[in-house]
């Protein structure tokens, strides 16, 4: 149920956390106009890996992955304070161009969006917008290196053309993957991604995680705790907006040290 | 584990139950979760919230159940053993060669549980740690479970001889040791106390130490008078048997630890059984 990691991979994961992360935040407040989301939320997230967020729904798990790629910024009354930097680089720097940073921390959401269009273009629009394809040729390229990176071009490839609302959700999704991996960037933020799909497609889903991990910096938020489990190296509890522990995963399913992580994961009065 | 019952309204709806308010006001990381705390014994495990799922709360209470009456039989079923030998009862002997089947059934059940609550419910953390310390202690129960009754066969074996005197006592001593370290292991694993768990895996290098001088003794025995051999060498096995058992309860007491602490104990037992390397020349 657990996944085993060595003690050697639970040292470079320690390592990569306090030596090398990719992401850290520090002193991370949100409020939503007077109500305040995030309580001083200070994490480092490590490069290669995946971090897990867990907590009970509205602890402000979603929130915080979301100042990652500056989302807030689309609600007019969220109003962030603190600081996150990606590679040590402040991303609430005004002087840093949003649509660049969005384009390095990719998302996939809850429910499976892709465009409504043909499957190739859905993978295709981002490199396209970003200039990240000369010719066709390499945009071509890029499609079918995306869709292999998420285990979905053996499916789709010879009906390229068609339209992408018309695979199944667990598809869908890795689509939704496929056009976010095209984009090469640094940080894949994940939102509930396997909450709409059945456990074969969640199979798939976590089986591409455990890939992508390799070259990216994942965060997934997940209701289902063998998920976080299953597909992470470290895991944070949020509870009430607040970041109540951070550690290995192997350490937070079997010896959490705050009541309240104990009381959520084993499914306690808390 | 609380196994105390909350009033039944208050489990279904948590905001109607007399406990003090267990959630905090929004607080810092580091603030642990405020609940006023009674005084309780030293290593004991705070008491838990209850499960929101009834059945599995049940099913965590019935485990400790069957663990507390499996180690109940055990301990029942090695004190008659010991006095099978003392008293050279054979009747005895077999009544505790067949209670073991029970002990050996009960394993089995408790073995089938925990394997259907890890498929079913999946258990983490502390739940986890419990699951896992069940099927532990359930395994070394079952073999004192297994080692009275070789006691007790022993005893059938040795019925009709006469036993020495001296021999008979330091062998109950170690008995009645080996017996108290059990039963204070499953009071500590009844209370989630590791700090007396801790004690009774300090203490069994006193029943390594007894079974030292007991080895010795039985080989003079020996030497004096081959017509003791059979005899001794039963003993010596009967001794063995105990010593083991404390060896099993020394386990036990690391998975106490182990389920209260969420970690191993960190130092190596102090062991005093040298027999291994014991050797007696003739001169």
């Amino acid at each position: 149920m657990l996944n085993v990691t060595t003690p050697e991979a639970n040292r470079a994961v320690t390592r990569g956390n306090t030596l090398d992360p990719k992401v850290v935040a520090k002193d991370v407040n949100v409020y939503y106009g007077e109500k305040q989301a995030l309580f001083d939320v200070t994490v480092n997230i490590p490069d290669r890996g995946v971090m897990a967020f867990i907590g009970p729904s509205g602890c402000g798990k979603s929130t915080f992955l979301r100042c990652i790629n500056r989302m807030n910024d689309t609600i007019p009354i969220c109003r962030v304070t603190g600081k996150i930097t990606i590679d040590d680089e402040d991303i609430y720097d005004p002087a840093l161009d949003v649509v660049q940073l969005r384009a390095r921390v990719g998302m996939v959401f809850q429910k499976p969006n892709p465009f409504p269009k043909s499957i190739y273009e859905n993978v295709a629009y981002g490199p396209r917008i970003h200039g990240l394809a000369a010719t066709k040729a390499e945009l071509d390229h890029i499609v079918q290196s995306s869709l292999e990176k998420a285990a979905l071009w053996k499916e789709v490839k010879d009906r390229l053309n068609d339209p992408g609302t018309g695979l199944s959700g667990g598809q869908q999704q890795r689509l939704c993957i496929a056009r976010a991996v095209a984009v090469s960037p640094e940080v894949i933020l994940m939102d509930e991604p396997c909450s709409a799909l059945d456990p074969i497609a969640t199979a798939k889903v976590e089986e591409l995680i455990d890939e992508l991990k390799k070259n990216f910096c994942i965060i997934i938020v997940t209701h289902s705790m063998q998920q976080a489990a299953r597909v992470s190296q470290r895991t944070a509890f949020f509870h009430l907006g607040v970041l109540v522990e951070e550690g290995a995963t192997n350490d937070i399913f079997t010896n959490p040290k705050d009541q309240r992580t104990q009381d959520y994961i084993t499914g306690r009065f808390g | 584990m609380t196994t105390d019952r909350k009033p039944l309204l208050g489990g279904f709806m948590p905001w109607l139950s007399p406990r003090p308010a267990a959630k905090p006001a929004p607080a810092p990381a580091s603030a642990p979760t405020a609940i006023a705390v009674a005084e309780r014994p030293k290593g004991e495990a705070e008491p838990m919230n209850e499960h929101i799922v009834k059945s599995y709360e049940e099913e965590l209470a019935l485990l400790d159940r069957k663990i507390a009456q499996m180690g109940g039989l055990a301990e029942h079923i090695l004190g008659q053993s010991f006095d099978a030998l003392e008293r050279r009862d054979p009747q005895l002997a077999e009544q505790v060669v067949k209670s073991d089947k029970q002990i050996d059934q009960l394993e089995r059940d408790i073995e089938e549980q925990v394997i259907s609550m890890i498929a079913r419910r999946q258990p983490l953390a502390d739940d986890l740690r419990h699951v896992m310390a069940a099927l532990r202690i359930t395994g070394d129960l079952e073999r004192i479970g297994d080692l009275a009754k070789n006691i007790a066969k022993r005893a059938l074996a040795i019925a009709h001889e006469s036993h020495p005197k001296p021999l008979m006592t330091g062998l109950r001593h170690m008995g009645e040791l080996a017996l108290s370290q059990l039963k204070d292991v499953l009071d500590a694993y009844a209370a989630r106390n590791a700090d007396r768990a801790l004690a009774v895996w300090r203490e069994d290098e006193n029943i390594d130490s007894m079974y030292n001088s007991l080895f010795r003794e039985l080989l003079t025995y020996m030497m004096e008078d081959p017509r003791n051999i059979g005899l001794s060498t039963h003993l010596l096995f009967g001794a063995k048997n105990i010593e083991r058992v404390g060896d099993h309860t020394t386990n036990i007491a690391e998975t106490i630890h182990f389920l209260v602490k969420g970690v191993n104990i960190a130092d190596d037992r102090p062991k005093g059984d040298d027999t291994s390397s014991t050797l007696f020349s003739k001169d």
